[in-house]
């Protein structure tokens, strides 16, 4: 597919500060796009950057092939939902919602079959002559989003669409952003710090530290193959242990790199990508690859052996948390998969803790 | 007997000195209004009701030209201190500029001047550059000082306005004028209003920077009421004054109502 929004090298300064350090990205027609990362890294300036509200000090944007530089927000194909949702307080939501078409003199007729038809897709049908005012915040958030879909525009900037909602609502609302995706086909660009709902609304993630792009990738990909430490601690739980490169073996199932690490000892992993002269690596696996015995387990498994110093109960799992020897820890996602069945663990138990070496990811730190 | 002090932070003497306050304010405007009413040569006698005065003073030729030259300079003077109180309340509200800081001390300035050394000023000022005086050299005066109490509304009313919301219209296709008319304009109308009625309150009952730029012929109310009390106060002064008070009044308690009204019609 055709990329509708091409990023390349794009640098905004506030002073000294780099808000978005050289980022390049691309997005797809029709794709769900995510910016994700910690609050501050420039999520929201990259997205005003693609909107035209702030001007890049170097690099390019262009949309639809055509480069931006120099056009003026109200000229770009592009809709924003703002994170406040900036509703016009002294417009009642049929105000709100046709104002777009208004100021590009659109006939009224057509305004108002229009502001209606938008206001059904977004099931606020009824709504036209409410003032913000008398809306709750779910409702705000659907006028916002009508506001900008009315206007057809090839792609939808959501800044923190869903932080204003409590949790309820949210889980909602990122329902009714998906199916709303699938219903008018326009790409979405989402902004959000927070990693499930881009992992679960998204094609295609990119997250961010400190204003670069540390990975893109779709969800499953990042969470199995982050490519950096950062990543893989952003996404998702992780158990990390630091190590360095020892060497490679020939193998059967092919090449493996030796890491000798003080939590960790003597394992061979997988080399996928890891460089074998890199003198600090770390190894990873996440949670719920790995397996708890009371036995030590067979040949193959990486294991570590410790005792059981917590237990975190999550409803769908439970955590179980080792310490090592030396003082790591090591954690256990179990599946509490029938309601009668428990782990049949407790503190103090002294347990093996083993996973698979292809499960095992290695960052270069 | 001690007598007792007065004590500022009790409820009961709080009240008592606030009473006090009030009598003193509003008892000799109270009287005024009242003896325009009074069927009496001498002032100080309440003799009956009677609306004679008012029309003695609405036949007196030169007080009806006192006081339409009042609501000309009125007029001219809010549009004119209004139109430059927004453009200068929106430049400190909007820009970052050198000199900022001394420009916001500046705006102040014609508020806390005393209003004689404006006059005199203005006064210099006209007769340097050669200017006559006249109406216009009124409406000038006037704008001086009232200009700065809208720029100051303006300003603060702005400083709620989210800035998303300018963003947001541009977002939907509005240009830089239709965004600052349906947008940005709704949003200071109230504190527009509420500053033309301060600036409409202040032309009217302006006197000392009135009686220096004002000519031969351009003479207000307030200085044509002040002129007769001077060869005597008549019945007729005491109407007159009552209708300047009036129209203030009018003025001022429309410009409070407006702002009370704006913040209590505000998003949550
Ligand atoms: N207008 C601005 N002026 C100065 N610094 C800014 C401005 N906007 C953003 N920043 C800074 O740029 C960085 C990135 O901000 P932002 O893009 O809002 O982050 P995010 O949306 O990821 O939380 C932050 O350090 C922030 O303080
Ligand atoms: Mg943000």
């Amino acid at each position: 597919m055709a990329a509708i929004i091409e990023v390349r090298d794009a640098t905004k300064r506030f002073g000294a500060h780099a808000a978005v350090d050289r980022v390049s990205l691309s997005v797809a027609e029709g794709e769900f796009f995510a910016l994700l990362g910690p609050s501050g890294c420039g999520k929201t300036t990259l997205l005003r950057l693609i909107a035209g509200f702030e001007t890049a000090d170097g690099g390019s944007i262009a949309i639809d092939g055509t480069d931006m530089t120099g056009v003026e927000p109200q000229d770009r194909p592009v809709g924003m939902v703002f994170q406040s949702y900036a509703l016009f307080p002294h417009m009642t939501v049929a105000g709100n919602v046709g104002y777009g078409l208004r100021v590009t003199g659109v006939a009224k007729s057509e305004i108002e079959r229009r502001v209606a038809e938008t206001l059904a897709l977004v099931k606020l049908d009824g709504y036209a002559e409410r003032m913000p005012a008398q809306l709750s915040g779910g409702q705000r958030q659907r006028v916002a989003l009508a506001r900008a879909l009315v206007k057809r525009p090839r792609v939808l900037l959501l800044d923190e669409p869903l932080s204003a909602l409590d949790a309820k609502l949210r889980e909602q609302m990122r329902h009714e952003l998906v199916r709303l995706k699938q219903s008018v086909g326009i790409t979405f660009v989402i902004v959000t710090h927070d990693q499930s709902e881009a992992l679960s609304m998204a094609d295609r993630v990119a997250v961010m530290e400190l204003g670069r792009v540390r990975q893109i990738a779709a969800p499953d990909e990042l969470y199995e193959h982050p490519n950096c430490r950062f990543v893989a601690e952003f996404i998702g739980r992780i158990n990390l242990f630091d190590g360095r490169a020892a060497g490679v073996v020939e193998e059967a199932g092919g090449r493996r790199l030796i890491v000798e690490g003080a939590a960790l000892g003597r394992v061979g992993v997988p080399m996928n990508g890891a460089s074998a002269a890199a003198s600090a690596l770390a190894v990873g696996v996440r949670p719920e690859k790995v397996r708890l015995d009371a036995a030590e387990p067979d040949d193959q498994r990486i294991r570590l052996q410790g005792r059981v110093v917590e237990i975190a109960y999550f409803g769908e799992t439970s955590q179980i948390m080792l310490a090592l020897d030396g003082g790591a820890t090591v954690s256990a996602a179990l599946t509490n998969a029938t309601r009668s069945v428990r782990p049949g663990v407790a503190v103090g138990d002294v347990l093996w803790a083993s996973w698979d070496p292809a499960d095992t990811l290695v960052l270069e730190t | 007997m001690i007598a007792r002090q007065i004590d500022f932070a009790a409820r009961r003497d709080l009240r008592a000195v606030l009473a006090a306050g009030l009598v003193f304010l509003y008892a000799p405007i109270l009287v005024l209004i009242a003896f325009s009413f009074n069927d009496s040569r001498r002032t100080v006698v309440w003799q009956g009701f009677t609306v004679e005065w008012y029309r003695q003073a609405f036949e007196d030729e030169a007080l009806l030209e006192a006081a339409l030259n009042s609501l000309i300079v009125a007029a001219g003077s809010t549009i004119l201190s209004t139109l430059l109180g927004i453009m200068l309340g929106l430049a400190l509200h909007r820009y970052r500029f050198r000199g900022k800081a001394s420009l916001e001390g500046l705006v102040y300035l014609p508020i806390v001047v005393p209003e004689v050394c404006l006059g005199v000023a203005l006064l210099v000022f006209f007769s340097a550059l050669d200017v006559t005086l006249s109406l216009a050299t009124v409406i000038a005066g006037h704008v001086v000082f009232s200009f700065p109490f809208v720029a100051v509304i303006v300003r603060a009313r702005m400083a709620g306005f989210d800035p998303a919301l300018e963003e947001a219209s541009r977002d939907l296709g509005a240009g830089t004028w239709q965004t600052f008319r349906c947008i940005m304009l709704p949003h200071m109308l109230p504190g527009i209003a509420a500053g033309a009625l301060i600036a409409l309150t202040l032309s009217l009952d302006d006197f000392v920077v009135t009686f220096f730029t004002s000519g031969p012929g351009s003479t207000t109310l307030p200085i044509k009421i002040y002129a007769m009390v001077r060869f005597s106060v008549t019945p007729a002064v005491n109407a007159a004054s009552t209708v300047l008070i009036l129209l203030t009044a009018l003025a001022a308690a429309a410009a409070m109502a407006l702002n009370r009204r704006d913040t209590t019609r505000e998003l949550p």
